[in-house]
């Protein structure tokens, strides 16, 4: 197995802008994640922003969100995952992109 | 921004479809709205490589002198890749290097807002830091503006030209894009990564304001995709473009699949000692032409990559240059319209993409994006092609020099490749890109 030393995932993060703002601009319904056994949105979305918790459900944080869409692309359950833009001014601030 | 204003047409997103739109929309003398979500335009943007900017030379004569580039691309390679093996095909000129220039690499947060403010220097008025969260109708169904996240932010317009990127969610909204397709998108993730520049220009092989463009095949492991690494003035950029269900499929992380590709032996030398400056992820919609939407609906037209315009053809990957194309179209389309008030008639719109590069390169390539991402294209052939080349240049004296048409078919039959099927998919290919 291949390791991945070069950086944490955090400070990965850290390089990114963010101009958070007060809505959560995704929602996850974790009464539907129960039911689902593949959890995609876990390892595909770039920015590592939904978690698995310990009764099946998902924990997500949408202060970090690089707004590409992946996770509601791939979701099979329908009404899982809401996923908005952030209200206007705020969400991810690419500088090099 | 002017509550409840009205004006001839709003441009939702100012990257570069929208700019462009809004320029033309602009320059015939009709009162414009550029709206941007983000705090500036190009603040939400990544892209993978290379602008071509060509199609500015109409609209924009000699945008080179003081468009804001990184570096022009005089270098463009085309790699083939096993996790152990690569094989590529190197192709540099001068030429490119000169006015009128071919490709140039750029940040998009200063290409971006750059092609917005030509729009303002024609007088269309940017809105930046406001979500266009709905289309207005009127009571017989056709769009008359949009709503935005602003306290009474109503916009009413004769017409409203979405460039509201991969995700349009006002393409969503009139029914001209489903709301999910992960099989028309692929996922890019890329790392930002600083050098002296001195470095990178002894590594690239470059001088001066020259750059390089890597686009690398057979990288991505088990899922289908690709990668890419170019030369900035003092930074490099590298990342890998993901099929969203082969992603989704496979369990991996993105960024595990993007450092493999850094540590691959052809690769790492480039980077080395590199410090990451930005970590960037977009969608790109890679499905073409048969993938696109329809492209106007009464009152709405649609461009750029909310209309699905990014060429991922193999040998060319293009994005920016069709989100130009489409704009400057739209924006024509609408102004004329306008004039005439026949704006529910917007058939002028695909007309002029068919008859200009936008759409005749989508539907001439229709089929090359099947076929770039099929298993064969994507596992075996990179494979079959490196294994081949090593069998060609390894030296086993004192036996004697294999004939090549023996060595290929034995290295084929050994990948289980069939030369049937290679044959066909060369057939193929040829008609595609032939």
């Amino acid at each position: 197995m291949r390791q991945y030393p070069d950086m944490s995932f955090e400070d990965r993060m850290d390089t990114v802008d963010f101009e958070v703002g007060q809505r959560p601009h995704i929602t996850v319904d974790s009464d539907i994640c129960r039911s689902c056994t593949t959890k995609e949105c876990v390892h595909a979305c770039p920015a590592k922003l939904f978690v698995p918790t310990g009764d099946g459900g998902i924990l997500f944080n949408y202060e970090q969100c690089f707004e590409c869409g992946t996770c509601y692309q791939i979701c099979n359950k329908a009404g899982a995952i809401t996923w908005t833009y952030p209200d206007g001014g705020h969400g991810v601030v690419f500088r090099k992109g | 921004m002017p509550e409840k204003s009205s004006v001839d047409a709003v441009v939702v997103g100012a990257g570069p479809a929208g700019a462009s739109a809004a320029l033309e929309l602009a320059r015939a003398g009709r009162s414009v709205i550029l709206l941007e979500r983000g705090p500036f335009p190009g603040a939400k943007n990544v892209y993978g490589g290379v602008v071509y900017g060509r199609v500015l030379d109409e609209v924009l004569p000699g945008w080179w002198e003081d468009a804001p580039v990184q570096r022009w691309v005089t270098r463009r390679s085309t790699m083939m890749m096993t996790p152990t093996q690569a094989l590529t095909i190197d192709f540099r000129t001068e030429d490119w290097g000169n006015a009128p220039y071919n490709g140039m690499t750029t940040y998009r947060a200063d290409f971006d807002a750059w092609l917005a403010g030509k729009a303002v220097d024609a007088g269309a008025q940017l809105v930046t830091s406001t979500v266009a969260t709905e289309l207005l109708r009127d009571a017989a169904g056709r769009v008359v503006g949009v709503r935005t996240d602003r306290p009474d932010g109503d916009i009413r317009a004769e017409l409203v030209i979405a460039c509201d990127g991969v995700n349009s969610f006002l393409a969503k909204q009139a029914g001209l894009l489903p709301q999910t397709d992960a099989e028309q998108h692929t996922l890019g993730v890329k790392e930002t990564l600083a050098l002296p520049r001195k470095t990178i220009e002894e590594r690239f092989g470059l001088s001066g304001d020259d750059g390089a463009d890597f686009e690398i095949l057979g990288c991505t492991g088990d899922i289908s995709g690709g990668g890419f690494l170019y030369t900035n003035r003092d930074t490099v950029s590298v990342g890998v473009v993901l099929s969203l269900t082969g992603l989704a499929k496979s369990g991996r992380r993105p960024e595990e699949v993007l450092a493999d590709l850094k540590a691959h032996p052809a690769i790492a030398p480039y980077l080395r000692g590199a410090e990451l400056k930005e970590y960037s992820a977009h969608l790109i919609p890679e499905g073409g032409y048969r993938s696109m939407p329809p492209l106007t609906t009464d009152g709405l037209l649609v461009a750029g990559d909310a209309a699905a315009m990014c060429l991922a053809a193999g040998i060319w990957l293009e994005g920016v240059n069709f989100a130009i194309g489409s704009g400057l179209a739209a924006g024509r389309t609408a102004a004329e319209a306008i004039a005439t008030g026949e704006t529910s008639r917007l058939t002028g719109y695909r007309k002029r993409l068919e008859d200009n590069f936008v759409l005749t390169d989508h539907k001439n390539l229709q089929g090359a994006a099947h076929l770039v991402l099929s298993e064969r294209v994507q596992q075996q052939y990179p494979r079959l092609l490196c294994d081949f080349a090593q069998e060609v240049f390894t030296v086993r004296n004192p036996e004697p020099k294999p004939g090549l048409g023996k060595l290929f078919r034995r290295t084929a039959a050994r990948h289980g490749v069939r030369l049937r099927q290679l044959a066909a998919d060369a057939w193929a290919g040829f008609r595609i890109f032939g």
